[in-house]
């Protein structure tokens, strides 16, 4: 049987220095934020239906509605911020589900509460990368579903701007929601009662921004509104998402 | 500077109706190992659970140099090497990169720390394998390999030796029996008991 070089070199380091804080050498914050958020990335790219799934919806959806309503442009240039949104903030659910679901399932949060490190912290790191991989692509993609509802070139960037701004407030409001129906079998129908109520501010101030952007209007105060919902989920959602999962655990 | 001690009192722990712990009460000192046992659901798992700080009990304190493990419970946490009935491995990624995360995210470990870590349980053939297409003993290695490069004082195992064939049940003893030597903790729920490599094992029964 080989011998353990490099471990056993380690373990007697952080025996010998093992009286203050814990083993050495420690991973920082920032460290620990990275490893997790690169680990959600990798994971989300080696199963990537997951991860086309809910920008598939969106994309479906406000396709549908140009054949639903009509194809009259003046028409769906009207109903545009509405749809737009409205499928932004479902597709963002569709993926909400996951966030927490499969790290409950094989242990993965439970180390993470078990690490030493800040879960707050953590939890925040799952988000962001939520957030990569759903808020960011949907606000990518919203150019398309704009010009295909009549929204002038001119609007997009306040578009894409507004869906990407908004999202990330969605992903944080989300994050409680997902961490409270951790304990639950069937989530889905729960996780949107919880989820949909919180999120009618950016509903309402993202489509306000969309139409303002649409129809050439200033659009810089209802911008600064979503961008206030996001920094306000910033500071606290974690926190909360954090304390749920922990309960989650028990 | 204080010692590396664990200590129980007195913990009571209620599930719903039932009145799982009643009592427990245990200290450990350094080099210390406690062997938990009893039937199918008597608590062994609950016990440990509880132990590290993932439960709130109902009555009692879990006390680590010390200081109840509840005020202090990052620092408590950094010391503190949990494994679970299941390892807690990612299947959609290999065994190296799971070992790179899931440690990674507690301390700095070398590329050469891993290979090392891995070659000690035997992975060094499969260790890039996806760790869906690993067998269950081999994913107990990969955890057996993290809980080595934790690096803590306090190792908290449950049923280490599941799905393990002859030779991993000794890797499991010789692990513990280093991990002892070198002045750290042990708390494993067994069914049997543990390998014959570690000694003086005090045990803890638990009853239905």
């Amino acid at each position: 049987m080989s011998t353990p070089g490099a471990p056993a070199a380690a373990l007697t380091r952080a025996a010998a220095a093992d009286d203050g804080a814990g083993s050495t050498p420690a991973a920082g914050a920032l460290d620990a934020v990275r490893l997790a958020l690169l680990r959600d990335l990798k994971l989300a790219f080696r199963k990537r239906g997951q991860l086309v799934q809910p920008l598939a919806f969106f994309a479906l959806v406000t396709m549908l509605f140009p054949l639903a309503v009509s194809p009259e442009l003046s028409r769906l240039r009207e109903i545009a911020p509405g749809v737009i949104w409205v499928a932004a903030l479902l597709a963002s659910l569709l993926a909400l589900e996951f966030l927490f679901r499969d790290d409950a399932y094989d242990g993965t949060l439970e180390q993470y509460a078990l690490s030493g490190q800040s879960l707050t912290w953590l939890v925040f790191a799952k988000t962001a990368a939520h957030w990569l991989l759903t808020g960011l692509p949907l606000a990518l993609m919203a150019p398309l579903a704009a010009l295909s509802l009549g929204a002038p070139s001119a609007s997009l960037p306040g578009i894409v701007g507004s869906v990407a701004v908004g999202s990330v407030a969605l992903s944080l409001i989300g994050s409680i929601g997902a961490a409270l129906t951790l304990g639950m079998k069937r989530s889905g129908a729960l996780l949107s009662l919880l989820t949909l109520p919180l999120s009618l501010p950016v509903l309402i101030f993202g489509a306000r921004a969309t139409q303002l952007a649409i129809s050439g209007g200033p659009l810089l105060a209802p911008l600064e509104l979503l961008g206030a919902l996001a920094v306000l989920g910033v500071t606290l959602a974690p926190l909360a998402a954090a304390a749920a999962v922990r309960v989650s655990l028990e | 500077m204080l010692d590396e001690r664990l200590e129980v009192e007195n913990l009571h722990l209620w599930r719903g109706e039932r009145h799982v712990l009643r009592g427990v009460h245990f200290a450990l000192g350094r080099g210390g190992c406690l062997e938990v046992t009893g039937p199918n659901g008597s608590g062994k798992t609950s016990l440990l659970r509880t132990l590290c700080a993932l439960i709130y009990p109902e009555e009692g304190r879990v006390l680590w140099k010390g200081e109840n493990v509840r005020r202090e419970l990052p620092a408590f946490h950094a010391a503190l090497a949990y494994l679970g009935h299941e390892p807690p491995l990612k299947a959609d990624l290999s065994a190296r990169e799971n070992l790179r995360y899931w440690i990674g995210i507690r301390r700095r470990v070398a590329a050469a720390e891993l290979d090392a870590a891995l070659e000690r349980v035997g992975g060094s053939s499969w260790c890039d394998r996806l760790v869906r297409t690993l067998s269950a003993g081999q994913r107990r290695r990969v955890a057996l390999a993290g809980l080595a490069l934790l690096v803590v004082p306090l190792w908290i195992l449950d049923e280490p030796t599941t799905n393990l064939d002859t030779e991993g049940q000794q890797l499991v003893g010789s692990l513990i029996a280093e991990q002892l030597s070198r002045g750290g903790l042990v708390i494993a729920a067994v069914h049997q008991s543990l390998p014959p490599a570690v000694r003086d094992v005090r045990r803890l029964e638990l009853s239905p």
